[in-house]
Parts: C-alpha cells; sequence; structure tokens
C-alpha cells in the first residue's frame, strides 16, 4: 500500500476527482500555477489546465461568492481559502446564501461546492494562522462540516465532499499535514509514515460524510475529538494509563451521534476535546448531546478540554494549545469522580 | 490659510417641506452619445461612464447611434410588460394595504430598467435579479399567478413558504433567487459567467443591484472578478436616487457617477437614461453582444427614480419632499415610451386606455387564482413538513427527529 502524508493524501483526491468529472473546478489563492502555499494542489494546473484550477485574487468573499454561481451553473467547484483565519471576509456569501440556497428555492437551484481550509494551531502562526472556528460552521443549518485527523480519511472523506451534492466546509488541520502529532513539541517529528492511516490507496475510494470512527476501543472512558487533537487525547489517555474509548467524528455536522451514545452508554463518563475556545464552542454541542443521549448512564459530570476564552497566541502557544496534560488531567479528574 | 479636515456628512438636495432639486443630475442630449464597436477599448469609452446615452427626445423621437429601431410589435411587447409590470404592483400594493400580503416591493416608475433588458437579452442569458426587478419575470413570460402564489405563501409557492414576499426564482426561466442581504448576487453572476466562459457555451449572466449597494464589498468582487477573468456578465447598478432613506449621495455618488467606477477596474462603463426604454434596450444588447462575443464585462449605471416608497413598510414623506416624482427630470418610462409610438403613429391613446383595462381585468383574474389555491387566512396550506425539507438534500436524522417532535406536540396538545 502506498504512503502519503495528508497533503499528498488531499492532492490525490482532488487529482482523482478532476480526472473522474469535468464539472470540478479549483479556484483559490496560490492554488494554480505555485500548486498552494501547503503543496495541496501541487501539479494539478499542469495536469488540467488553467480553466480547471484556476488561481484566484486576493478575495475570499469573492472566491466563495463565486463558485456559488459556478455551481448554479453545474460546475463542482472546490474553493480552497489559504487560511481558515481568513474564511471571514466569505462568512456571508457561506452563511446566508451558499447554505441556504436549496432551502430558498425549494430544491429548484442548489450548490455543490466544497470550502478547503487548512485550520487549527501548533505551527507559530499566531492569532491570523491558527484559528479552529468550525463551531461557526456547525451553527449554520445547511452546511456539512468535516475535518479529518489522517491522510486515509482526509482522502475518503474529500472525494465525499465533492461528491456531495450540499455545501461542504472541509477543515484541513496542518498541523497533522506531515506527520501525526500527539501534543509534545519537544519530540522530534514523526512522518505519516509511521502510522496505519499513512497507508493510502491510489485510486478512488471514499469515507462516508455522517461516520464518526472508534479508532480506540476502550472500557473506562469516552474522549470526543477530531482533527489534531484525535492524536493528542490518544497520547494522554496512554500517559495516564486510561482504558479510554477515542472516538474521532470525523464530519462534525452532520453529527454521528449514534456513536457517541452507544459509546458513552457503555463507559458511562465522557472528556470532548477541541482546539477550539471554549465558550460557545462546538464541544458544548457534544456536552450537551451526551447529556441529553445518555445521562442515565454517565456517572461523572462530563469534561470539556479546549483552547482558552483568548485569541491564539503567539508566544504562549503551548500554553494555549489544550496538550497532552490537559486532556490528561481531565481524563483523571473524570476516571475520578465517584 | 491652513485648514482643518471637518467630517463631511453628504447632504440630501431637498428634505420634506422643500422644493426639490435634481440639478445635480448631469443630462446628456437624446442622441449626443457615441456608440462604440462592441470591441472597444475600455481606455477608448471612459466617457460613456460620465454621459448618458439617450434615444428618445423631448419631442419622443428616437435618436442617435443608439436608436436600436425596434419595430412595432418589439414596442408593443415592451410597452405590455411595463404596464403589466406597473398593473401587477398596484394590485399587490393595495392587496398589502388589505392585509392579505404581508408586505410588498412596487418598482413604479423603474419598469424599463428590467423589461428592456429582459427583452434585450437571450432566453439562455441567466438573470439575477434583485427585489425591484419584478419585470424581469414579466417580460420572460412568467405567470403572475405565480408570482403572486409567492406573495402568499400559499399551497402553490415556488418557494414553499420559505420567503418573503418578492423573493421570486425561476430556474426554468433562467431567473436566479432574490436574496434579502444585498450585493450577494453580483459575485454569483460572475461566477456564472465564469462557469459559461469555462464550459465553451456563449449564454451571458446578468445581475441587477441598486445604488445604495454599490457600498457593498460584494460590488467590489464582482468588479474584480469579472475584469480579472473577463467573465461575459453585465453588472447593472439602479440609480433611484434613493436607498431607503438616504439620497445616492451615501453611496458615493456625489462626485462621480457610479458607472465611473467600472472604468478603474478596467470594465466598460456606460451611463444611460435608465427611464428610455430604447436606450436601456440599446446598451443592454451592446453590452450583451460584447459578453457573447468574448470582449468581456459591461457596468451599467441605470439612471431612474424609485417613486413609490422603498416597500410597503416605509413612508418616504418622512425624509424626501412629497412631489419630488413630479419633478424627475428624466419623466415616466412607460409614458415616454407610449409618446413615442404615438409619435410614430403605431398607438394612440384609445389603445392604450383600452390594453391598461385589459391587464387590470387579467390582472383581477390572476389575484382571484391564486388565492384559490390559498391565502394568509384559507387554505389550502402549504404542508407543514416542508419546514423540515430542502435543508440538505437528503434529511438528517436530527431533522427527521425534529420534524418528528413537531408532529408530536400537536398530538401530545391535542384537545387541552
Amino acid at each position: 500500500m502506498p504512503q502519503m502524508n495528508m497533503i499528498q493524501a488531499l492532492n490525490s483526491a482532488q487529482d482523482i476527482m478532476l480526472g473522474r468529472d469535468p464539472h470540478v473546478v479549483i479556484i483559490g489563492e496560490d492554488i494554480g500555477y505555485f500548486g498552494g502555499v501547503f503543496r495541496t494542489t501541487d501539479g494539478l494546473q499542469r495536469k488540467y489546465g488553467e480553466h480547471r484550477v484556476i488561481d484566484a485574487p486576493i478575495a475570499e468573499g469573492g472566491i466563495i461568492g463565486a463558485v456559488i454561481g459556478m455551481a448554479v451553473n453545474g460546475l463542482r467547484p472546490i474553493a480552497e481559502i489559504q487560511f481558515a483565519d481568513y474564511i471571514y471576509p466569505g462568512f456571508d456569501q457561506i452563511a446566508s446564501q451558499l447554505a441556504r440556497i436549496r432551502y430558498r428555492t425549494a430544491g429548484d437551484f442548489f450548490t455543490p461546492v466544497t470550502i478547503r481550509t487548512p485550520c487549527g494551531g501548533g505551527i507559530r502562526g499566531g492569532q491570523t494562522h491558527s484559528q479552529s472556528p468550525e463551531g461557526l460552521f456547525t451553527h449554520v443549518s445547511g452546511l456539512k462540516v468535516i475535518m479529518p485527523s489522517n491522510p486515509y480519511d482526509a482522502k475518503g472523506l474529500l472525494i465525499s465532499a465533492i461528491e456531495d451534492d450540499d455545501p461542504v466546509i472541509f477543515f484541513e488541520p496542518k498541523r497533522i499535514y506531515n506527520g501525526p502529532f500527539d501534543g509534545d513539541p519537544d519530540k522530534p517529528a514523526v512522518p505519516w509514515s509511521t502510522h496505519e492511516k499513512g497507508e493510502v490507496p491510489e485510486e478512488y475510494y471514499t469515507v462516508p460524510i455522517g461516520r464518526a470512527e472508534v479508532v480506540e476501543e476502550g472500557e473506562d472512558l469516552t474522549v470526543l475529538c477530531y482533527g489534531t487533537m484525535v492524536h493528542v487525547a490518544q497520547a494522554a489517555a496512554r500517559r495516564v494509563e486510561a482504558d479510554a474509548e477515542i472516538v474521532d467524528l470525523r464530519t462534525l455536522a452532520p453529527l454521528d451521534v449514534d456513536t457517541i451514545r452507544k459509546s458513552v452508554e457503555k463507559t458511562g463518563r465522557c472528556v470532548v476535546v477541541h482546539e477550539a475556545t471554549r465558550f460557545s464552542g462546538y464541544g458544548a454541542e457534544l456536552t450537551a448531546t451526551v447529556q441529553e443521549e445518555c445521562f442515565y448512564h454517565l456517572e461523572a459530570p462530563i469534561e470539556r478540554v479546549c483552547g482558552w476564552d483568548t485569541p491564539y497566541p503567539h508566544a504562549f502557544e503551548w500554553d494555549y494549545f489544550p496538550g497532552q496534560k490537559r486532556v490528561a488531567a481531565a481524563i483523571e479528574k473524570v476516571l475520578e469522580a465517584e | 490659510m491652513s485648514r482643518k479636515p471637518t467630517l463631511h456628512v453628504p447632504h440630501t438636495p431637498a428634505r420634506p417641506g422643500e422644493d426639490p432639486d435634481f440639478s445635480y443630475v448631469q443630462i446628456s442630449e437624446a442622441g449626443a452619445v457615441e456608440r462604440p464597436e462592441i470591441n472597444t477599448r475600455v481606455r477608448d469609452m471612459v466617457h460613456l461612464s460620465e454621459d448618458m446615452v439617450r434615444v428618445l427626445d423631448e419631442q419622443h423621437k428616437g435618436n442617435g447611434p443608439w436608436n436600436p429601431h425596434l419595430d412595432e410589435h418589439d414596442l408593443q411587447v415592451g410597452l405590455r410588460h411595463m404596464l403589466l409590470t406597473r398593473l401587477f404592483d398596484e394590485r399587490m400594493v393595495r392587496m398589502q394595504r388589505q392585509g392579505r400580503i404581508s408586505f410588498y416591493m412596487q418598482s413604479l416608475g423603474e419598469e424599463a430598467i428590467s423589461v428592456a433588458a429582459a427583452q434585450a437579452l437571450a432566453p439562455s442569458d441567466m438573470l439575477f435579479p434583485h427585489y425591484r426587478t419584478q419585470g424581469l419575470q414579466i417580460a420572460r413570460g412568467r405567470n403572475p399567478v405565480d408570482l403572486m402564489c409567492q406573495c402568499l405563501s400559499n399551497s402553490r409557492d415556488m418557494c414553499k413558504g420559505r420567503q418573503m414576499p418578492i423573493m421570486y426564482h425561476w430556474a426554468r426561466g433562467n431567473i436566479f433567487s432574490v436574496s434579502g442581504n444585498l450585493t450577494v448576487q453580483y459575485p454569483h453572476a460572475v461566477g456564472w459567467a465564469m462557469a459559461a466562459a469555462i464550459k465553451g457555451e456563449d449564454d451571458v449572466a446578468a445581475a441587477w443591484i441598486g445604488e445604495g449597494s454599490t457600498a457593498e464589498a460584494d460590488f467590489h468582487h464582482a468588479m474584480t472578478f469579472a475584469a480579472v477573468y473577463q467573465a461575459p456578465v453585465i453588472l447593472n447598478v439602479i440609480n433611484n436616487q434613493w436607498a431607503i432613506s438616504t439620497f445616492q449621495g451615501f453611496a458615493g455618488g456625489e462626485r462621480r457617477t457610479f458607472a465611473a467606477r467600472g472604468p478603474g477596474y478596467g470594465i466598460a462603463s456606460i451611463r444611460v437614461d435608465g427611464n428610455d426604454f430604447l436606450a436601456v434596450y440599446a446598451v443592454t444588447r451592446w453590452a450583451a453582444e460584447r459578453a457573447r462575443r468574448g470582449h468581456g464585462p459591461t457596468l451599467i449605471e441605470h439612471v431612474t427614480y424609485r417613486v413609490g416608497a422603498h416597500s410597503t413598510s416605509d413612508d418616504p414623506s418622512r425624509y424626501r419632499p412629497r412631489d419630488e416624482a413630479k419633478a424627475w427630470p428624466l419623466g415616466d418610462p412607460v409614458e415616454r415610451l407610449k409618446q413615442h409610438m404615438i409619435v410614430e403613429g403605431m398607438w394612440s391613446d384609445e389603445r392604450h386606455d383600452k390594453l391598461i383595462d385589459e391587464l387590470r381585468d387579467y390582472v383581477t383574474e390572476c389575484w382571484e387564482e391564486a388565492c384559490s389555491y390559498g391565502t394568509m387566512t384559507e387554505g389550502p396550506f402549504l404542508d407543514r413538513n416542508e419546514l423540515f425539507e430542502d435543508v440538505y438534500k437528503d434529511m438528517p436524522k436530527h431533522l427527521i427527529e425534529q420534524r418528528e417532535r413537531l408532529r408530536a406536540l400537536d398530538a401530545d396538545w391535542d384537545g387541552e
């Protein structure tokens, strides 16, 4: 089986879809001739031409507005927003247009658009290159929101997103583009070739939208996480020798409640982990869902481990980042509760 | 002598109780503005963004190189569609006043802009309307019953009760959905046009916004993308002088025209008398040909006047002189086309009055038919389950559960 890092896997997904479907186009800043600042579209313009892989002006609102029009005219566009931190100029087009065109036209028009955007911290990016704004998008009815945690899922989910007839916001945790990151910045970087999910088929395959995956089975507690935090949670559980069931949500909306319910009913304890800020964050939705679905199985209050409610800092990155210690402390707290 | 900067707040030329003042509107003589070839470079036609293309003169004759020389049939179709739009509006405003619909926006005085454009474009060209371009629907042959059913949110509402009145769409007629958020359709039109070019098709897109909405970022986005990719798109600005209570100076129109923004982006731009049916037709035709032959986008500023209130929720007597419409120097588009056709010997007052009576009866028939599909108070009503449909292509589990919860609510509380 070939080895790919997440960038190669995302590139492969786009390559395959450009080849399979003449209606697929990609547009974004620096994505054409240059191949993207993270190289996720490397070589694609050379292969498919500048009418299919299109360099865009620096105008995220314009990019998203334009892909909506393209989708209405029968294309199946992928828009790359260079950093999730830059997506806000396009927010009106996403929240009040893209997400609602099918609804407001009673299905007469629809917009099969995929918006890819690198998110998350751990790269010394400060507050303009580190944000995790997924909760702003999961709150918008009509959007599907995805964040993969490994190359295999990234490729399969991106192909599913491109083929989906609804708009999808596809967050790429850039800290794990090149290798799984367990939250310890002092350890040497590990490549994806050391991880089983770094084995990625060359050919077409899909990973279904809307299904979480239990990446580690356990009996004592459930950790709900996604993106980079899947790897941090696994390391934290090992560190305190907890028999944790790690659930990688993969799709944030629509949420796979069945997998969550099944796991928490079994373990009776739950920790929710994400990089994004805590207050009104996506973790609040997860916590409320577990409370509603599993209250009589819970043996301890649910713990949330999130970014602090500050802007993402530059100098204090590892104090901000919800790393192994904080996740481990929450696991211990939940396990100790009577 | 040194001066300190002071904050300039644009002042409307006339407020209630003052005499209307349109001296700021620069008007060219009918027939005086040249008509460039469709492939003219932007830099060689900059003056067209400051002049005003006009065909009809004070004597109601057609003049100059922009005269499209439409035949009798085309003129009658145009007049009929403008009148139908006006009578449709008149009826719907009355129905709102009677509480039969919740809200309405009329296009009184602006009918030429959408009717002439729809007539000048090909049926396969895609239109991205704003909220005062119902004439596009009428001119493309939409049954007024469909529009009325939307305003009534009844069992035949094309939007299935999901939109306020007037937020129509028509997929089969190639008219996109009206948005309450403004200017958003501008980049949509550009993207649609880019897709047409990518696919190698020769359809063009056209979009409309008001002059007030040019202040939105999406105007800039659309102009940039249209220019960069030379998208086959026509971007129309309807300058009707008023954005609810603020005059056009508040959108930046005090020192330069709205069309003058185009050349700065590298976009061919034309300012046109929006109440001159022939001029709007001719300019739209020019822009469509330019786009269709691969010479790129055009920005058109239509100079007109919003005769009615912004919407049925608005009272313009609070912010502008009551008789301002009478002082508007470019007249009324219906009256001007009518007089032109009379002067040309193809129309008469009698025929005009007869047409009005015929169309008014037709609108009444349409209203009665629309009401037979349900009103706000009497059925048939929409199926309430529609609330949960079309959020996604396939209904996800949480929405199925919420739909069941709504159903159960009625069952649980039934007979209380």
